[in-house]
């Protein structure tokens, strides 16, 4: 057959039920992405004939002689298509992964069609920016700034990756070709308990094309956890590579490696597993009772707290007495709020590729967070030297905190070590709903009492969260659920009562916000109840309690001794909110006729980083030629912090972003990171490069004066100077010493973050569909490094949460399996669901973050549901207390308390 | 996503030569479901679009419009004025949850076949007296109401080796008067509800169609346009509880009370009590 792509021939022959995606990929096109394979997300997106098409639906054989055109050949003759330069200038992308399939969709738009971006681009899925730098792109509004040397702190400069990024060029986890590649494919469990009586693989081995079939039987006998944190103690040791016993319906259960995807799966259907099905629990609550059956029966060095009551970790912590604080309360509220199982859906799905390379060294190229903790743990599971193993990752497609987590790299080193041959494992988007990591879902029943002033006497909490089958991040996650949350508020009477418990449901992990935003949404629409309790201006009644600078954020995670909390960014925040909320913008839409409005705030305060110590090493060089060359740990998916790490590095050396060439997120560079989770990225690993940049100016300036015999020199863009005198950099690189210099920041002492969410919504009474009319936002991220990019943070924080505040749900059967693995069963915010948020940064500086600014990755996430609901409450004057706030049941409550009502 | 168990498409010319059914085989029309999900129960696909059957075809009796004509290909189509109920075509190819890329891809025929209760195009069909023409193995011809041809979820009256040829829309009911409605959980969303109504100009007959609230389409005519109570009481008497769709696009109870809510639009509309 012959093919056309690209303006090129391909005389090739794909195989009878293959779909274009692979067999484009195939021919070297890996900007054609793979974000569902299911034709939802629109990452594959190629034009056929001018036609844009998702070509993971297309048979491959229906393209012959027809003009294919993929993101590779938008640019004609190193020119730039204008859509790729407008989502440059515009910087309509974050992680990028969706980035190729969006800019050949929009470029193939006409205009009515762009007038229409809603509809236009619902096939177009983003889970990172929230879509108002894609609309921006298309309508050619332009953000990117430049920089004087030394100015790059404070600039929208582009990121770094930019122009690879909108050509397709950029390489994520799969986008590279390796020779000999062996496929890996996974059998997993149908039953949410079951023991392994016996695997037979003779079957599957005997598939042509196999090379190798693993169970428990090849997996080392040693337990940890998934879950990465630079103290791996933060975590249970409640995981084995392959088990013996199956805790969740999707566990893995087997692996095979064949020379082909096609073996690999053919193996996996052949794989007969001989089970024996165990009582199983899905309900947190039933999980603890006496009784119930038991999902982790291991000793105390699992660091599980109480195996036989399925308790991984509990909180039991009081302040005061809230018995005296609800006899002192004029008003009280009382409420269970329940938040649902959601999935991060980053586009790029869970990927490693292992191999063993000449010099005997393992190469573990990954989608992860986390290569120099993931390194670790490789190191530990296998008895191997962390002189031979090499964790990298060029630029991950999102995160969300979900590839915080080992959850690939352990098998594909196991089949790469047994093997001897490269292997790679890609999970399809089914896996990733079933078998990955989702939300804690928690229920959080809330106690809270305010004085007639408007003085709070009480707050008190019980957090049940349901882990899933194992503990990864459960303990940490009901720990920060317990943390700030409460802590922001000044109360003299607390108590909180916290479980985080064991089921056989699909394990829980991190993700963006870590707790916050479930025992968030129970305590703001506490707060709110309060507030209309006692006839208080919401915004008031947070102003009036809240703690102030100085003040300790007092709970059962009570922010330590390393958090400097000097500059007030709350009440900045509460008051850009209230004063957005009361003007009127043209990004309003208004209320359609007969439906009722109302307005709602919340706010979240954040930490700046992990409480438990959080390190990273950053190194800058002088090179020959008089640029620099910047080494950090930090990874890339979106966060932008290889922006933010070029701007404080040239910062710190009086130079501009162009002159910083930088590598990062590959253990074999030396140093360590404890990983792009916590929000440090900016404040932890950032001030690791400002460091290393400050030392390097003192060492150039100190050659400066060496070499010149004369004193007094400064740094400049591309030399030093003095008095009219100039030194080029180069002159001093070859001067003939090193000019090397390193950074290490501890991640202490920390600060204080925060955001505030103010909504207009709109309810239709009778069918309890829910529109947004205004949404503002104002964050305290200190002095932001990049307001295009940060700007970018809070809007993506907020359209994801949203997805999980109206839409999202993974939902569970009666035998724990998934009901909706799929995107067009679990909705995420498409074009059409988000709207215009209006974003305001606090005048703040912050004391500890470097050039005063503050992380901004996770908190914007964290007040929105609370937001929403108090909007609702105030439009409909009934309390909702579970999410997601989807319209049927909207109209179920609401028409359950029209009933009530009209009994009366 | 690539269907690794296939080893062999047939690309027939004519219907002559269609092969013998055979276990394994699938109808490949545009294959924006086929190659969607996992299907390793298949062996061979049979490649209808090498047919080339003409996608759309107009005269005096309607519009005839073939199986594996394409979502943009209908939406395309300019009608004769007189068909005031043409419209709806737009309408129901806007209540794709794909986008308008799918459109390119994907089939009328390929959406009745898969019959699920959300498809527009069964919607559209049902609602506009659609007959669906059936090719049987041996050459013989088979004409359904297409409101009779999904039965259920992902269940059609098609019998094993069948080929959906084509579907008729009658110039009759094209003439009628329409009036559409739409409601989702999400803006652009997956339908939880999806009414059709028809009013005929001369004896002022009035035919609702629900779809995708419920499990297979429901057909209620009345001789007449009727007032809001008749309306209610006959959804209630003729959808059954049980036919109300249960997944997570809507709850069963609130699809019942949408459909009420949208019925009585439509028939507010259509009897001119309100502007459409």
């Amino acid at each position: 057959m012959s093919f056309r792509v690209n303006g090129q021939e391909f005389a090739r022959e794909p195989r009878p039920g293959q779909c274009l995606r692979t067999f484009l990929r195939e021919l070297g096109c890996h900007g054609v992405k793979k974000g569902c394979d299911a034709g939802d997300c629109g990452a594959c997106t190629v034009l056929i004939d001018g036609e844009p098409v998702h070509s993971c639906l297309i048979p491959a054989f229906r393209a012959e002689r027809r003009e294919v055109v993929t993101i590779e050949g938008l640019a004609r003759g190193g020119t730039l298509h204008a859509m790729q330069r407008a989502f440059l200038e515009a910087q309509g992308f974050q992680c990028g992964f969706c980035t190729a399939g969006m800019i050949v969709t929009a470029a193939s738009l006409n205009q009515a069609q762009r007038q229409d971006l809603a509809r236009a681009l619902k096939g177009n899925l983003c889970r990172c920016t929230g879509y108002r730098a894609i609309a921006d792109a298309i309508g050619g509004i332009a953000h990117v700034e430049d920089a004087a040397a030394g100015e790059a702190c404070g600039r929208s400069l582009p990121a770094p990756g930019g122009a690879a990024v909108v050509t397709g060029a950029m390489r994520y986890t799969n986008d590279v070709a390796i020779d000999g590649l062996l496929h890996m494919k996974l059998v997993r469990s149908p039953h949410a308990h079951a023991r392994i009586r016996a695997i037979d693989r003779t079957q599957a081995r005997a598939v042509p094309g196999v090379c190798a079939v693993f169970t428990f039987e090849d997996a080392p006998q040693r337990l940890y956890s998934s879950a990465r944190h630079e103290v791996s103690a933060d975590d249970p040791d409640d995981t084995r590579l392959f088990d013996d016993v199956v805790r969740f319906v999707g566990q893995r259960v087997a692996a095979v490696v064949a020379e082909s995807e096609a073996a690999a799966e053919a193996g996996c259907r052949l794989v007969k597993v001989d089970y024996e099905a165990l009582p199983a629990v899905l309900d947190a609550e039933q999980a603890m009772r006496a009784g119930a059956p038991i999902v982790h029966d291991k000793d105390v060095a699992s660091r599980i707290l109480d195996p036989q009551r399925n308790i991984l970790a509990a909180v039991d912590w009081s302040l005061g007495d809230v018995a005296q604080g609800l006899a002192e309360a004029a008003v009280v509220h009382e409420g269970t709020y329940v938040t649902q199982r959601v999935q991060h859906v980053a586009l790029e799905t869970h990927a490693a590729i292992a191999w063993v390379d000449a010099g005997g060294m393992l190469n573990v190229r990954s989608s992860t967070q986390v290569p120099f903790l993931t390194r670790r743990a490789l190191c530990a599971l296998f008895d191997l030297a962390p002189e031979k193993v090499r964790v990298f990752c060029e630029r991950v497609g999102g995160g969300f905190g979900g590839k915080q987590e080992m959850l690939v790299e352990d098998v594909v080193v196991l089949a790469a070590l047994r093997t001897g041959r490269p292997v790679k494992l890609e999970l399809t988007r089914e896996e990733q709903f079933i078998a990955t990591t989702t939300r804690h879902p928690m229920r959080v029943a809330v106690k809270a009492g305010a004085r007639r002033d408007g003085t709070l006497t009480v707050l008190q909490m019980r957090v049940v969260s349901d882990t899933g089958a194992y503990g990864n991040h459960g303990a940490q996650v009901l720990h920060n659920a317990c943390a700030e949350a409460i802590g922001v508020y000044r109360c003299a009477n607390k108590k909180i009562e916290g479980y985080a418990v064991y089921t056989n449901n699909m394990p829980a992990g991190a993700f963006r916000g870590y707790g916050g935003p479930q025992s968030g949404f129970a305590i703001e629409s506490a707060i709110d109840e309060l507030a209309r309790q006692l006839g208080m201006d919401p915004i008031e009644f947070r102003r009036h309690n809240v703690i102030r600078p100085g003040e300790a954020a007092v709970s059962a995670d009570t922010l330590g001794g390393d958090v400097d909390y000097r500059n007030n960014g709350l009440e900045p925040c509460l008051d850009l909110v209230r004063d957005a909320l009361r003007r009127e913008r043209d990004t309003d839409r208004p209320a359609p006729p007969g439906w009722r409005i109302g307005e709602g705030v919340a706010l979240a305060m954040i930490q700046t980083g992990p409480p438990n110590g959080h390190f990273a090493d950053s190194r800058i060089a002088l090179r020959p030629d008089g640029t620099y060359e910047l080494v950090f740990g930090t990874a890339e998916f979106g966060n932008g912090t290889s922006t933010v790490h070029c701007q404080i590095a040239a910062t710190a050396l009086a130079t501009t972003i162009n002159r910083i060439a930088f590598r990062q997120s590959d253990t074999l560079n030396g140093g360590h990171d404890s990983g792009a989770y916590g929000s440090t990225g900016t404040v932890v690993a950032g001030r690791a490069t400002q460091l290393a940049a400050e030392a390097l100016r003192e060492k150039i300036l100190e050659i400066a004066s060496e070499h010149s015999g004369k004193p007094g020199w400064q740094l400049a863009a591309d030399a030093v100077i003095r008095d009219g005198e100039r030194l080029g950099l180069a002159e001093l690189a070859a001067a003939g010493r090193e000019l090397v210099a390193g950074g290490h920041s501890t991640g202490s002492p920390r600060s204080i973050a925060c955001n505030v969410q103010g909504f207009r919504i709109a309810v239709n009474l009778r069918t309890g569909e829910i529109r947004i009319l205004k949404s503002v936002q104002a964050a305290d991220a200190g002095r932001v490094v990049n307001p295009m990019q940060c700007r970018g943070q809070v809007e993506g924080g907020v359209a994801q949460a949203l997805g999980a505040a109206l839409y999202e749900e993974l939902l569970v059967d009666r035998d724990g399996r998934a009901v909706n693995p799929t995107l067009r069963d679990y909705h995420v915010p498409t074009f059409a669901d988000v709207p215009y948020t209006e974003v305001y940064f606090a005048d703040t500086v912050d004391a500890v973050g470097p050039y005063g600014a503050k992380s901004m990755s996770e908190s914007p996430y964290d007040p929105v549901l609370p937001a929403l609901a108090n909007a609702l409450r105030d439009a409909t004057g009934i309390r909702f207390c579970a999410a997601p706030l989807k319209a049927d049941r909207v109209w179920e409550k609401l028409s359950g308390a029209a009933m009530t009502a009209s009994a009366d | 996503m690539d269907l690794n168990t296939i080893t062999d498409v047939i690309r027939p010319r004519g219907q002559e030569s269609l092969p013998l059914w055979q276990e394994g085989d699938a109808l490949l029309a545009g294959g924006t479901w086929l190659f969607s999900e996992p299907q390793p129960h298949l062996r061979r696909l049979i490649d209808l679009a090498t047919l080339e059957w003409p996608p759309l075809e107009v005269d005096a009796e309607g519009l005839r419009i073939a199986a594996t004509c394409t979502i943009a290909q209908l939406d395309a189509i300019a009608l004769p004025v007189e068909w005031t109920a043409a419209p709806l075509i737009g309408q129901c190819c806007r209540a794709f949850l794909a986008s308008f890329k799918i459109w390119n891809t994907a089939t009328v025929g390929g959406n009745l076949c898969l019959s699920l209760p959300v498809g527009p195009m069964i919607s559209l069909a049902s609602a506009l007296d659609g007959v669906a023409v059936i090719w049987g193995r041996d050459g013989y011809e088979r004409r359904v109401p297409v409101v009779e041809f999904v039965v259920d979820a992902r269940k059609n009256i098609l019998g094993r080796g069948e080929i959906l040829r084509r579907i008729d829309l009658p110039a009759a009911t094209l003439a009628r008067r329409a009036a559409f409605r739409q409601m989702s959980l999400t803006p652009l969303g997956r339908s939880a509800a999806l009414l059709i109504g028809t009013l005929s100009s001369r004896g002022g007959a009035f035919d609702l169609t629900v779809t995708a609230a419920t499990s297979r389409p429901v057909r209620l005519s009345f001789a007449r346009a009727p007032d809001a109570s008749t309306l209610r009481e006959r959804i209630a008497r003729d959808i059954d509880d049980k036919l109300y769709m249960a997944d997570p696009h809507g709850t069963p109870a609130w699809r019942r009370h949408v459909t009420g809510v949208l019925a009585e639009e439509i028939r507010q509309e259509l009897a001119g009590e309100t502007a459409p």
